[in-house]
């Protein structure tokens, strides 16, 4: 029996498992709201110590990243991660993970073209299209008050 | 209980931002590194055209945590740069405001290099 | 003397023998349910050695030293290795054997290799082209995911249909007639691709390769399926063994109760979270060479037709937008 493309793409799909939404999308929530919550906290403290509104904001994303950074070392990120996916995906935890991991990864590759060429193998695409955005925000932005 | 309505609100919308995270990846076929760009490029979106400042108020870290939070956190840096130095702040806006954010990672990064041992996903199992 | 069929089908008139055979696995392997049928097994997945690639070398080297030695064989008996594994250029492989000084014959086959492998070590030996032939492959966790996915501490969700690569090798010295297990024909398959472009879903790009091969041998030896005590495919996993179902039941053929597969068996799908099974050349080499040539020497089994399944990705041209071909090799292994 010959099938197309269209019809294996059918079978497939039928019978591939969907996954655990009931699951996956309660954790997501859970997991990321609460490391909203432990910035929250940590900018909180920083506010406490009486440290300026913009600093705050900037130390307590440095502070999430190397909590990150080393919950990535120790290998505890990743295993949280299994069941949180985009709760551990979306926050800037995510992002310092995506950037720690390869750094770990590719140190068999040495510190030059390992650790340093790969370091953005995963993030880079975040940071290269976040600034693309803001410069266009920016020309537009200078542009409009011209007139 | 102020506190606690202050924490309740960074927990439901830093939960929701990452619940449309997760909802993306179920349902569609965006793979993760495609979410994350989107979610960037939507905060500098929505920061500039005003409508991530009202939900950083209201949630705080909630809106600041999550990726769209540096998008905003870029466009932000951005405006007040143009404004300042004109089109030159086009370019240096966005770096000068999440400079700390990115080298905190790097400097992480390269510090679990040199002190950690390479991680093994089987040891997990 | 091999004689050729039809549709890549090669019947081996001499029916070599497979002198020995051992398998080497990690740590979650052996706490699989085949556990106790390896011949090594680490706690370690680095198996001493400094990076992945070496760990992987090291790995199949275990595996062909057991089955040099459990012959009672030498290195030096040997006329030709034919071995694969799944690193770019065929590193584990190569790396793993430079020291042995034998004639070496890289295979790339994705996970098919064990198939591949041991088919070409049979045609060659049955033509008298050689005495002794290792037929030998290996995959390791690690090696494979920092090449196809990503690094060992990124945090990621595997989807529902993803596969585990298999920390494994397994060797299989194959010589003249003797004793049993014999290897009475195989058949070379061709790339079956149609069209699937996840991968994270290998076991449907495969299926319909093994569809494809298994029908073909049927077909050309005239057998039907139940003349076999097992039709073991390579690592479709459960949603690659599912399809393969639905493909036979369309021809009004039901296979899955001859049927079993190596992604399926290596794992405990209660305990170990691998979602779909296993994958990878180790999985079906370290499942055949550590528990099915067992088996099948002491006559539990009479006939097996082991057809191992690759998913022939490459992560630049999958990136491009390009679908993943299959490819299937069956060998027909039995003790009569």
């Amino acid at each position: 029996m010959k099938l197309t493309e269209k019809e294996y793409s059918y079978l497939t799909k039928k019978i591939s498992p969907d996954t655990k939404y009931y699951k996956t999308l309660p954790t997501a929530f859970i997991i990321g709201g609460l490391i909203c919550c432990i910035g929250q906290a940590i900018g909180d403290l920083y506010k406490y110590l009486g440290i300026n509104e913009t600093d705050t904001g900037t130390l307590t994303s440095i502070t999430l990243v190397f909590l990150s950074a080393f919950l990535t070392g120790a290998g505890i990120y990743g295993r949280i991660a299994k069941s949180a996916g985009a709760g551990t995906l979306v926050p800037i935890t995510g992002f310092a993970n995506a950037v720690v991991s390869p750094a770990l990864e590719f140190k068999t590759e040495g510190y030059i073209l390992g650790v340093g060429a790969k370091i953005f193998i995963i993030a880079g695409p975040v940071i290269v299209y976040g600034l693309a955005a803001s410069v266009i925000y920016g020309v537009i932005l200078y542009i409009t008050q011209l007139f | 209980m102020e506190i606690f309505m202050e924490y309740l609100k960074t927990f439901l919308i830093g939960g929701l931002f990452c619940l449309i995270g997760q909802l993306l990846i179920d349902f569609t076929k965006l793979t993760p590194a495609r979410i994350l760009v989107s979610y960037v490029v939507a905060g500098v979106i929505m920061g500039a055209i005003g409508w991530y400042e009202p939900i950083t108020d209201f949630a705080g870290a909630g809106a600041t945590v999550p990726l769209t939070g540096f998008g905003y956190l870029l466009s932000k840096g951005v405006k007040q740069a143009v404004m300042e130095k004109g089109l030159l702040g086009a370019f240096t806006g966005g770096l000068e405001a999440s400079a700390g954010g990115i080298t905190a990672a790097v400097i992480a990064g390269l510090i679990v290099a040199l002190l950690f041992k390479r991680g093994d996903k089987t040891k997990q199992m | 003397m091999s004689e050729y069929l039809n549709e890549g089908t090669i019947i081996l008139t001499t029916e070599p023998s497979v002198y020995s055979y051992a398998a080497a696995g990690g740590k979650m392997e052996g706490d699989g349910p085949l556990g106790s049928c390896f011949d090594y097994i680490s706690q370690e997945s680095d198996f001493g050695e400094s990076t992945w690639e070496k760990s992987e070398s090291r790995l199949q080297q275990l595996a062909f030293s057991h089955a040099l030695s459990k012959g009672g064989i030498s290195e030096g008996e040997l006329s030709f290795i034919f071995a694969g594994d799944l690193q770019n250029q065929c590193t584990g492989s190569a790396y793993g054997i430079r020291d042995t000084g034998i004639p070496f014959i890289g295979l790339y086959g994705a996970c098919s290799t064990m198939a591949e492998s041991l088919v070409l070590a049979s045609i060659f030996v049955d033509n008298n082209a050689a005495e002794y032939c290792a037929a030998l492959t290996s995959s390791h966790f690690c090696s494979a995911e920092r090449q196809f996915r990503f690094p060992e501490t990124y945090g990621g969700q595997r989807t529902p249909t993803a596969q585990w690569t298999v920390t494994g090798s397994g060797c299989a010295i194959v010589g003249k007639h003797n004793n049993p297990p014999y290897i009475k024909g195989v058949t070379i398959g061709k790339i079956v691709d149609l069209g699937i472009k996840d991968a994270n879903n290998m076991g449907a790009a495969m299926a319909p390769a093994a569809y494809e091969t298994i029908k073909s041998y049927l077909k050309v030896q005239k057998k039907t399926v139940n003349d076999f005590d097992l039709i073991l495919t390579g690592d479709l996993g459960s949603v690659g063994s599912e399809i393969l179902y639905e493909l036979f039941r369309k021809d009004g053929v039901d296979i899955s109760t001859v049927h079993n597969d190596c992604g399926l068996m290596i794992y405990d799908f209660e305990k170990q979270d691998v979602h779909a099974g296993g994958s990878g050349c180790g999985c079906s080499a370290s499942v055949l060479c550590g528990h099915i040539l067992e088996r099948v020497k002491k006559g539990e089994l009479k006939n097996v037709l082991f057809a191992a399944t690759g998913a022939l990705m490459s992560t630049t041209v999958v990136q491009q937008g390009e679908s993943i071909p299959g490819i299937s090799h069956a060998v027909h292994i039995s003790c009569e």
